[in-house]
């Protein structure tokens, strides 16, 4: 099967910066895939010369199978929801979903007609005749995905879809997004910095770091197996633990990331069970979350280690801040990761 | 003595801003539209014939010399034309400019384009005119530029049209146009680029990304946002040369505008209604752009 969309060996560089550092990729049709990265990572660039905003010094890029490195934006079959939603201010609504098909030539009556149909599918129909400037925030976004989809694009690109959204809107439109994308069935790529947003929606997320994809992976694949203590930080949250302290607790150098819920907290003192692995440290301060609390254990002056504490399994009480406490995990549930 | 002014002055909104409003209302009123309404009453009096005395008499005879006298329609018509002109050439030479200032233009490129933009205008306007007309003369610089270019039979042949034609540059009113459009092309610049600026990136690619050839989103996206900022360009080098009069008394064909004509039927001719008349018709004409302009549209991006 041909790729939707590939990238060989694609560098950017603006100035001495370099933003996208020979990166290579293969996205399959009907995949929900996620650029996850902070930013000057390179997500972003890798979105833009995928649209064809811009141009990379070295590589090609491939559209179902064709080279598009030198097609313009406009002749590529590819459309972007943009950050800004990037809406045009002096066009109403229903003018703004129809743009795609104006450019195209599609007669006035008929351009309105599909227009109406794509506002219906963003639940939008009442909207048609508002200025942009009447909307909402969440509106406006799905004002902007309407307008992307008017053209049939065999693949969407969403620019930080959600990034200006409120957590509860973002919350729905994460649950929308995936719904849409599953019935369109076409390939949808997005770039994020939210690495809770690619976990929840994407099918594989690569994750930028430096001008490079630092890893590619399902979300459990990359929660559960990050190789590197950079995806490991990055993606959720882990303990990385590296030298000297690594040494103590495994016997060789090499570090290893442990997830903050898989580590369980008790009364200094007692001895560590087969098969786990343990320290001790002081108990620094504990934040209360909700659903669960999160205390900072000091280890030694270099290292900090912090733990997730369910509330729900708050039969036995935390120790007193300040105090001695025991740290243990499972051997098998520490990261062993590749050095950077 | 301060604090408790601050203090008074504090959740009294109303009346701060009356306070701050009432200065400029005050100019405005009575300095400024005041004396607009004497000067069109002043068009309505009537003028002794004998002794060339303003009679406070109200009659429209004014205006009716004005509209029939083939010698002044001329004028109006000659203003008139050379401002919409002017108006179309600063329009189609800024626009490139100010997209370029606007859009491509690094930092230290753009501060260069607005200095350059406005440094002329800390010269004084009547050097500057003084210097077209040498600039123009027959045998001037103009004319060595465009025969050093091989073009004088180009020339020969602008110079020898009727009407716009005349025996050289500085004497044609192709010269006087030429003058024009240097004088109030950064009046249309600055605008211009003001409104270009704050088109975002993004609706341009959006366009393209859409599908639309850079023709087409320059039609339908960059034209259409850059309206409000071309209706101020255009107020400006139109009423400005619907008004001047010193350009065309320096540089060009002898033909009289409205601007002249002002300024002599209120000076030497001492014929204040005529004049008055005639500073109206610009007022008129301005009015009737701005409403056209907002029949087109041209303020909806606003």
């Amino acid at each position: 099967m041909t790729a939707a969309i590939e990238l060989h060996e694609t560098s950017r560089a603006f100035g001495s910066i370099v933003a996208l550092d020979r990166v290579s990729l293969s996205i399959a049709p009907g995949e929900f895939f996620a650029l996850l990265g902070p930013s000057g990572s390179g997500k972003t660039t890798c979105l833009r010369l995928i649209a064809g905003f811009d141009h990379p010094d070295q590589g090609r890029i491939l559209l179902d199978g064709e080279d598009v490195t030198d097609v313009p934006p406009y002749e590529r079959n590819v459309n972007t929801v943009f950050q800004d939603y990037a809406l045009f201010p002096h066009m109403d609504v229903a003018e703004n979903v129809a743009y795609g098909l104006r450019v195209r030539g599609v007669a006035g009556p008929e351009r309105r007609k599909r227009a109406v149909e794509m506002l219906d599918l963003v639940r939008l129909a009442d909207f048609a005749d508002r200025r942009p400037n009447q909307l909402s925030g969440g509106q406006k976004q799905r004002v902007a995905l309407a307008r992307a989809l008017i053209n049939q694009p065999k693949v969407l690109l969403l620019d930080e879809p959600l990034g200006a959204l409120d957590l509860k809107l973002r919350e729905e439109m994460q649950a929308e997004l995936k719904g849409l994308q599953q019935r369109l069935g076409i390939t949808f790529v997005f770039v994020t910095h939210d690495q809770g947003e690619a976990l929840s929606m994407a099918d594989r997320v690569a994750v930028f770091s430096r001008g490079r994809i630092e890893q590619l992976d399902t979300p459990r694949g990359l929660y559960a197996r990050p190789r590197t203590a950079f995806v490991a930080s990055f993606v959720g949250s882990a303990n990385v633990v590296t030298g000297a302290l690594a040494e103590r607790l495994t016997g060789n150098r090499a570090p290893f990331a442990i997830r903050p819920e898989l580590i369980g907290i008790g009364q200094a003192g007692g001895a560590v069970p087969a098969g786990m692995l343990g320290t001790e440290g002081t108990l620094e301060d504990v934040l209360y979350h909700g659903a669960s609390s999160r205390c900072h254990v000091r280890i030694d002056d270099a290292n900090v280690l912090a733990v997730a504490r369910a509330e729900s399994a708050a039969a036995t009480p935390l120790p007193p801040q300040g105090t001695r406490v025991q740290l243990t995990w499972r051997a098998g549930d520490a990261i062993a990761l590749e050095a950077d | 003595m301060l604090r408790a002014a601050s203090r008074f002055l504090h959740g009294r909104n109303a009346f701060y801003v009356s306070l701050l409003l009432l200065p400029p209302l005050l100019w405005l009123g009575t300095v400024y539209l005041g004396s607009l309404f004497t000067l069109l009453a002043q068009s309505f009096y009537a003028i002794d014939e004998f002794t060339a005395r303003v009679v406070p008499e109200l009659t429209l005879k004014t205006y009716r010399q004005l509209f029939t006298q083939p010698a002044n329609v001329d004028i109006v018509v000659r203003t008139l034309l050379m401002a919409i002109a002017v108006t179309l050439a600063c329009g189609v030479i800024a626009f490139p400019v100010a997209n370029y200032m606007a859009r491509y233009a690094g930092p230290k490129m753009k501060a260069f384009f607005y200095v350059g933009v406005m440094l002329p205008m800390w010269t004084s306007y009547l050097v500057k005119v003084y210097a077209w007309r040498l600039i123009l003369a027959k045998d001037g610089i103009a004319s060595w530029f465009v025969g050093t270019l091989g073009l004088t039979p180009v020339l020969d042949q602008a110079l020898s049209l009727p009407v716009v034609g005349g025996p050289s540059l500085a004497s044609s009113y192709l010269g006087m146009f030429v003058v024009f459009v240097y004088m109030w092309l950064p009046f249309m610049i600055l605008p211009l680029a003001a409104a270009l600026e704050r088109v975002p990136a993004s609706l341009l690619q959006a366009s393209a990304d859409l599908g639309a050839r850079p023709g087409q989103t320059f039609r339908t996206v960059v034209l259409p946002l850059a309206l409000p900022g071309l209706a101020a360009g255009s107020i400006f080098t139109f009423s400005l040369t619907l008004g001047d009069y010193i350009i065309p008394s320096i540089v060009g064909a002898p033909g009289y505008f409205i601007g002249m004509m002002v300024y002599q039927q209120q000076g030497t001719a001492g014929n204040l209604p005529l004049a008055a008349a005639f500073s109206v018709v610009p007022i008129v004409l301005i009015a009737l752009y701005l409403t056209l302009a907002r029949r087109l549209g041209a303020f909806d991006a606003l």
